[in-house]
């Protein structure tokens, strides 16, 4: 039940925040905050009281309800420690995202933090739906608030940006489901009844040319939100045209949804399809690395820099996942938890410097750290987690990625590892164009323009992801003991197949 | 010549238990005959409108209290050779009747300000609903053809109404020209498809016709029957009347086109798909096929950069109808309608709600049908925006919304007969469609500051300075809103009662 009252309290928490603007211009930002804090609580008490152990069931907190029956759709909602640290990351995040909204959103702040809520809402939904419907209704009800964010608070060339971003996302989601109803099919034929739950479509057996095309559908649902090149074209756009909240909430939350899914159904459901499959994967995965490490080089715009350096990271993720063992799955939930906050960090400065600056055209930015020296050490530590330095939680992540890798694909490994230089240069190049130099010198629009430093709340705010990415980076056990149980499931679903699994 | 050798094979006595099945069409029949009276002895908008609303409501009433009946017992009774009433047909009375009231109600809105003649609308209205209803319990061609062209003759006049403002000139005439037209050589077609089929296998009671399946000239027949039901459909290649019409035709008169006038011909394509075992004929599966296919890919490209909010109303629904006629093709051979039958009430649902926000926008003296009308109704308006925004999504199958249902429905059900084709065709057609949906939306949200006001329209649309007349269709807008909501979080009841209504088919 717990479940279902973090659900709610988002859901209403999103209303309450709604009809609150109709009394206060500063009520809404309150009550989302408040939503959002609220909503893990149910949870937290629930596995304090409970103290689930892990090894008796697969779920630590799990919740079944009929929905509609002649379908053979269950409201069935479960939690292991896969879903757990995500759930926790996306609490985390909205209130960093709130916090990012606090003064940025001053217009129609109710309605902003309706959608805010809804998207979090959807979020913790697809994190914790057991049941493939109740996955892909979520799946498609965290997107309609996220395009109302983008659409409404964008930037200047946000209708272009909305709508790509719907669309992708559409277009690839109607991809997934049907595959999911494809599965379903083939589970009817098999079981002779109608089911959706996650176990029953495990059970499911497929011809290889089939399961193949059926994987395939999966996976670009969810490649797509992940994102991976080829397909990752969307996002550069969404995230240079997002409020500063909705950069942290597609980069830090929304993008390992992507990831989730492929953890939890595309290799589990397809086993040997994806273990056919990896090689493509790894490659799309390593050419993710390099290609948007290059391109991000190419930005001019600070956005779009960290939005090409977001999909670089993302590779690691898919490498990670592709290796299909311990250690590179490990990573690759490592690697989402700690490139949610250093992301969700580094787009928060962006928006921070856009709204002081009201550009985000790197060529005019320049010896920031003269006038503003609080932020550039914040930056400078997001940017030196970013690339990778050890002690911080990207380093164990990506490390652990490519040696989960490593075992499968030398080459890949190789080549992924490249990676990690490009992005040493263009971090550091960043510090460098936008914090050092001359600030008198520096041209263009910001010229002169009183730099405000960060302020108290914003310092609070940073440091609080500062200690998460220091945690997870002297502390990964603390991380990784919470998914490892889950995980190893995850791994045994696919050796148990009677085909033969992935090795 | 249809008369005389149908009415031997079957029974025809009428008794007072059969008059009883057929009371909505009786109710609607007299309705009319008051409404004129009333209209004669004096002309009074809101007397018209009340006997309209009243008599409507009673057949919704009786329709309803025969479907439970219906559903309950099993009940199937061929009422002379020219109805059948089952759960099937009394569903598809009581959704034209429901839609009709909404019409009603909307019409009476529209046309409050109107200074000339206004009662004849709803005089119209009720002679269109009762060739809807003919047309949905038909069970011979006589029936279909007295039911069509009920339909369409009511139809002309309302597409032609006398209005004023800017809106309106000779466009609504040409308008009703075309449609008269066109509307008159399908119906000529289909007659003459009947009677090819009539001399191959002697009869013209829909049941008995898949007697001469594998005769050349049945199956000419068959096809120009379906070509004359096409262009009521408004199938593509028979599509290319339907955005003229809509954008000439006054806002009601498109709504009851979009709605009553497909809905009937929607089901009686269904029943003629199930009784005459239609798609069981290869050529004619391959021809109806093919045209799903250009449907949904016609209609949605050409929705694509439609500025017109009208003629997307009309593209949008040639698409829809592609995505129906997907769902008859995939029924193994007309045995299992439910998803027909769901996507039917649902589209009819969804699109009147749409055609309701945009008639609440507007009057008879000035249409808002131009995207430009609607940009930034969501700060204006919120309330009539989100019933758009709602309808719109709906139609663009996102969950939440009744239309994600009905599309979920038909992806299964494609897919489960394997038609690939058809089913890559629908998934292509929705992801273009999402994009011309999410157009109005966008303009919805923009901000009231880059709004830069257009020369030519003045007044912006809202719901601020409605008047009472409007109130009724408010709340009209506020149940099929609910509506579309409830059934896209709870699916469950419409999904078992479209599939108890399917059995009985």
């Amino acid at each position: 039940m717990s479940l279902v009252w973090t659900l709610m309290i988002l859901f209403f928490g999103g209303v309450a925040a709604w009809i609150g603007s109709l009394f206060h211009d500063r009520a809404p930002r309150s009550i989302a905050l408040v939503s959002v804090v609220a909503s893990i609580l149910p949870l937290a008490l629930d596995l304090v009281s409970a103290a689930p152990d892990p090894e008796a069931s697969r779920w630590l907190v799990s919740m079944n309800a009929q929905w509609i029956p002649s379908l053979g759709v269950q409201f069935s909602l479960g939690l292991d420690g896969l879903s757990l640290l995500l759930v926790v990351l996306t609490a985390f995040l909205g209130v960093i995202a709130v916090a990012a909204a606090w003064d940025e959103i001053v217009e129609r702040a109710g309605f902003f933090y309706f959608n805010l809520l809804w998207t979090l809402a959807g979020v913790v939904g697809v994190f914790t739906a057991i049941d493939l419907f109740l996955f892909f209704f979520f799946w498609e009800v965290m997107l309609i608030p996220m395009y109302f964010i983008i659409a409404i608070w964008g930037h200047e060339n946000k209708r272009y940006a909305a709508t790509k971003f719907f669309l992708f996302t559409q277009a690839s989601g109607m991809l997934l489901l049907l595959a999911l109803l494809v599965l379903v099919y083939f589970f009817r034929v098999q079981h002779g009844y109608l089911s959706f739950a996650y176990e029953d479509l495990l059970l499911v057996r497929m011809n290889p040319a089939i399961e193949m095309w059926v994987m395939l559908g999966f996976f670009i649902g969810f490649a797509t939100k992940l994102p991976s090149v080829p397909l990752h074209t969307w996002l550069p756009d969404a995230h240079s045209q997002a409020p500063t909240a909705g950069s942290v909430l597609l980069a830090g939350v929304l993008l390992k949804t992507g990831a989730y899914g492929l953890i939890r159904f595309t290799l589990p459901l397809f086993p040997n399809a994806s273990a056919a499959f990896t090689p493509v994967a790894l490659a799309l995965a390593v050419l993710s690395i390099l290609y948007c490490a290059k391109v991000a080089l190419a930005q001019s715009d600070l956005k779009r820099l960290i939005a090409y350096t977001s999909v670089s990271h993302m590779g690691f993720v898919l490498l990670g996942v592709y290796a299909w063992n311990l250690l590179g799955l490990q990573g690759a939930v490592m690697t989402m938890l700690a490139h949610g906050l250093s992301a969700a960090a580094l787009f928060s400065l962006a928006g921070g410097l856009q709204r002081r600056l009201h550009t985000r055209d790197i060529g005019s930015m320049g010896g920031f750290w003269q006038p503003a020296p609080r932020m550039a050490i914040v930056a400078l530590f997001f940017s030196v987690a970013a690339l990778g330095m050890p002690g911080l939680g990207n380093f164990i992540g990506e490390f652990l990625s490519l040696l989960g890798a490593f075992s499968v694909s030398v080459s890949a490994t190789v080549l992924a590892a490249l990676g990690m230089i490009f992005a040493s240069v263009y971090s550091l190049w960043v510090m460098q164009a936008v914090f050092q130099g001359g600030y008198a010198n520096a041209s263009g629009p910001a010229s002169g323009a009183a730099l405000p430093d960060l302020g108290r709340r914003e310092l609070a705010v940073y440091g609080l992801m500062m200690l998460g990415l220091i945690a997870m980076g002297f502390f990964p056990n603390a991380f990784l003991d919470v998914s490892e149980a889950a995980l190893e499931r995850l791994l045994d679903l696919s050796r148990l197949s009677p085909l033969g699994g992935i090795e | 010549m249809a008369s005389a050798s149908g009415f031997s094979a079957i029974d025809t006595g009428l008794s007072l238990d059969s008059l009883l099945l057929l009371l909505p069409h009786e109710l609607v029949a007299m309705t009319s005959v008051i409404a004129m009276l009333v209209i004669a002895i004096g002309r009074n908008h809101f007397r018209t409108a009340l006997v309209t609303f009243s008599g409507l409501a009673l057949a919704s009433l009786c329709a309803g209290l025969q479907l439970a009946e219906a559903l309950e017992l099993g009940m199937s009774s061929q009422l002379t050779p020219l109805f059948l009433v089952d759960s099937f047909s009394v569903t598809a009375v009581l959704l034209i009747c429901l839609s009709s009231l909404a019409l009603a109600l909307m019409g009476y809105a529209y046309l409050f300000e109107l200074d000339e003649a206004k009662d004849e609308y709803q005089l119209m209205l009720l002679l269109a609903t009762l060739g809807a209803l003919t047309l949905a319990s038909a069970a011979h061609f006589a029936t279909v053809l007295i039911g069509l062209e009920m339909l369409s003759m009511a139809l002309y006049g309302m597409i032609a109404y006398t209005l004023h403002g800017s809106t309106q000139g000779a466009s609504n005439l040409e308008a009703a020209v075309k449609y008269l037209v066109l509307s008159a050589v399908a119906s000529a077609t289909l007659l003459f498809g009947a009677a090819l089929v009539f001399a191959e296998t002697g009869t013209l009671t829909i049941a008995a016709l898949d007697a001469g399946s594998d005769s050349l000239l049945f199956q000419i027949g068959l096809i120009m029957v379906l070509i004359g039901l096409g262009f009521k459909l408004s199938l593509v290649p028979l599509h290319l009347w339907t955005p003229d019409v809509y954008q000439g035709a006054p806002l009601p008169a498109a709504a009851t086109l979009a709605t009553i006038g497909k809905a009937a011909v929607a089901a009686f394509l269904m029943r003629l798909a199930s009784g005459a075992m239609l798609m069981e004929i290869d050529a004619v599966w391959g021809l109806l096929a093919l045209v799903a296919v250009a449907s949904i890919v016609a209609g949605n490209l050409l929705a694509l950069r439609q500025p017109n909010l009208k003629r997307l109303l009309a593209y949008s629904s040639i698409a829809h109808m592609g995505y129906f006629l997907v769902a008859i093709l995939a029924s193994e051979g007309g045995a299992d309608l439910d998803v027909a039958l769901l996507y039917l009430l649902v589209y009819c649902v969804l699109s009147l709600g749409a055609f309701a926000c945009v008639t609440l926008a507007s009057s008879s003296e000035r249409e808002s049908s131009d995207f430009n009308d609607f940009s930034g109704l969501f700060w204006r308006s919120p309330w009539l925006a989100f019933a758009l925004s709602v309808m719109f999504l709906g139609l663009a199958g996102i969950p939440l919304t009744a239309g994600f249902i009905a599309k979920f429905q038909l992806f299964f059900q494609a897919a489960t007969a394997s038609e690939w084709g058809l089913l890559a065709a629908v998934i292509v057609g929705s992801s273009i469609g999402l994009y011309y949906y999410l157009r109005l939306i966008f303009q919805m949200l923009m901000l009231p500051e880059s709004v830069e006001p257009e020369p030519g329209s003045d007044a912006r649309v809202g719901l601020r300075d409605l008047g009472v007349e409007s109130l009724a269709s408010l709340v009209v807008l506020g149940i099929l809103t609910l509506i579309v909501l409830w059934s896209g979080v709870y699916p469950e009841p419409l999904l078992s009662f479209v599939e108890a209504v399917a059995q009985a088919l």
